[in-house]
């Protein structure tokens, strides 16, 4: 049976149907609409309002150029924290007695270190909300497509002290020689090697004054999620899933969380982004 | 004549159904011993194709020094001397003192690898690369984590350093194959930093010196290194040109 779209459309109501259209046009410059990347938006009292390209996080290193107009307004530096629960999906990362898995702690302790952050006035962006498993370039592509922000993962260690954090910042890469003067992905850590371990060691002093038995400095490593990581990054491993009790870790959640934050907030004076044209992190 | 007949018929089955249930469970006995016969005998054909290092007990007996996990902090090495016969030969040496790291010490807590991990090959390129393949129960059987992983990597490198000089690097392989992280943290697609002091004169891969990597940041204001400049595009596959320096947190 054909539509008959003479009986939708009457040419005799056309005014009246052009008048309804303008208005919802009206209504959605006026009012527009939250989409779903919202959900990683912090209280309207952070200083989310000076940073538009960060209320929209891409993956990919498209995103960087997307962000060039944000760029230019945050000359001022650190506002944004890419907080990266580690492992999900089909990697349940550390797994240790009575079925505790890495993938799912660190989730419930990016809730506490958010919610900490958000607190110092920080903007935090999440790698995962869920239980999904995005890859180490995806992680990255979300902080790398971001300008003044600094990266941290979060993750369980299988052996190690319990009730112990260590901080890790990526060990030392060649200096970066492209002649395009572009930073190739896989050693987009390079130059932001000291500014790491700034940030690593103000985190770790702090660490080490709340959980004893945490080393005072931050540590190097070959962190794989760190190496593509354009920005100050660490990895903050807490020890461990090897605890009788689930709720030894769930205890640590929130001193872990404070004190990121308090790193970062201390970390926030010292780093300061040029605001070069172009050059975009 | 068909009631004998039937007889003898009825008879012969009852036999062979009673001889039957006689014979197939020593059959099956016989079976599941064969197979773990077999099993054995590849596992043993296996560690003999994998393993051609025999100890030679011509070769000099010296004291090597092997770094397994520390009894006082389970997140540092420590080295333990060992006496071994070893080659002059630094492929044959390398894979004497891998294996014995692998065997592991006595006390096994103290383990820096899993016990069922197996080296496959090993090689040393002129450059002073050294290419060490496990098996894969290095990366799936080793506990996940960044101490442990590290730890693990850091064992190798610091027996290779200490017992084979020629070694400068170490690339590992996971059966024969780059794979990204050793168990989902450690960066395994560069390679490691083994002996400093040889390696630092070369000009490609050009790591830094050692005493430069926790020089403490300049005061003031922080920016990056270097002028950060645009991000290239990732590629799919990562070049490997990059020498991660070791890090160590070692007892000495």
């Amino acid at each position: 049976m054909l539509l008959d779209v003479g009986n939708i459309v009457h040419f005799r109501n056309l005014p009246s149907f052009a008048l309804v259209i303008m208005l919802m046009i009206g209504a959605a410059v006026v009012f527009p609409s939250h989409d779903s990347t919202h959900a990683q938006q912090p209280p309207s009292s952070s200083p989310s309002q000076t940073n538009p390209s960060a209320t929209s996080p891409q993956g990919g290193a498209a995103g960087s150029a997307a962000s060039a107009f944000g760029a230019r307004l945050q000359s001022s530096g650190l506002n944004i924290v890419v907080l990266d629960p580690a492992h999900g999906g089909t990697d349940p990362g550390a797994r240790g007695t009575g079925g505790i898995r890495e993938s799912e702690i660190v989730l419930d302790f990016a809730i506490q270190v958010r919610r900490a952050l958000e607190l110092q006035g920080f903007q935090v962006v999440q790698t995962r909300q869920g239980n999904e498993n995005p890859s180490f370039d995806d992680r990255s592509a979300l902080a790398n497509a971001q300008r003044g922000a600094v990266f941290v993962t979060l993750h369980i260690s299988s052996t190690g002290l319990p009730g112990t954090v260590r901080v890790y910042v990526n060990s030392d890469l060649p200096p970066v020689t492209d002649s395009n003067g572009l930073i190739p992905w896989d050693r987009a850590q390079a130059p932001f090697l000291g500014l790491s371990r700034k940030l690593g060691d103000l985190v770790q002093g702090l660490l080490a004054q709340r959980f004893k038995g945490s080393p005072e400095n931050a540590q190097t490593a070959a962190v794989r999620q760190l190496r593509t990581t354009a920005a100050p990054a660490i990895a903050v491993e807490i020890s461990s899933v090897t605890v009788n009790d689930r709720a030894d870790l769930d205890r640590m959640a929130q001193g872990v969380g404070e004190a990121i934050a308090g790193g970062a907030a201390a970390f926030k004076p010292s780093y300061v982004v040029p605001s070069v044209a172009g050059a975009l992190p | 004549m068909t009631p004998r007949w039937k007889f003898w018929v009825i008879g012969g089955l009852a036999v062979a159904v009673a001889a039957a249930a006689i014979y197939f469970p020593m059959l099956r006995r016989r079976v599941k011993r064969a197979a773990r016969i077999q099993q054995q005998s590849e596992e043993q054909a296996r560690r003999e194709l994998i393993q051609p290092v025999p100890i030679n007990p011509s070769d000099p007996r010296v004291k090597a020094k092997l770094f397994w996990g520390s009894e006082t902090d389970d997140s540092t090495l420590v080295p333990a001397v060992v006496e071994l016969p070893l080659s002059n030969d630094a492929v044959l040496r390398s894979k004497q003192v891998l294996n014995t790291l692998l065997a592991g010490p006595v006390d096994t807590e103290l383990r820096t690898l899993p016990p069922d991990a197996v080296l496959l090959a090993f090689y040393l390129l002129p450059d002073g690369t050294a290419v060490a393949d496990f098996s894969e129960a290095l990366a799936t059987s080793i506990p996940s984590g960044i101490v442990s992983e590290q730890l693990a990597v850091n064992s190798i490198a610091r027996t290779l350093e200490a017992n084979v000089p020629q070694v400068q690097r170490l690339k590992i392989l996971i059966h024969g194959q780059e794979v990204e992280t050793l168990a989902g943290h450690l960066d395994l697609t560069g390679s490691f930093m083994v002996n400093t002091k040889l390696a630092l004169p070369m000009a490609n891969p050009a790591p830094m010196a050692p005493g430069t990597s926790r020089a403490a940041p300049p005061a003031g204001p922080l920016t990056p290194d270097k002028d950060p400049g645009k991000l290239a595009q990732p590629e799919r596959k990562p070049q490997n040109s990059w020498t991660h320096e070791r890090s160590l947190q070692e007892e000495e």
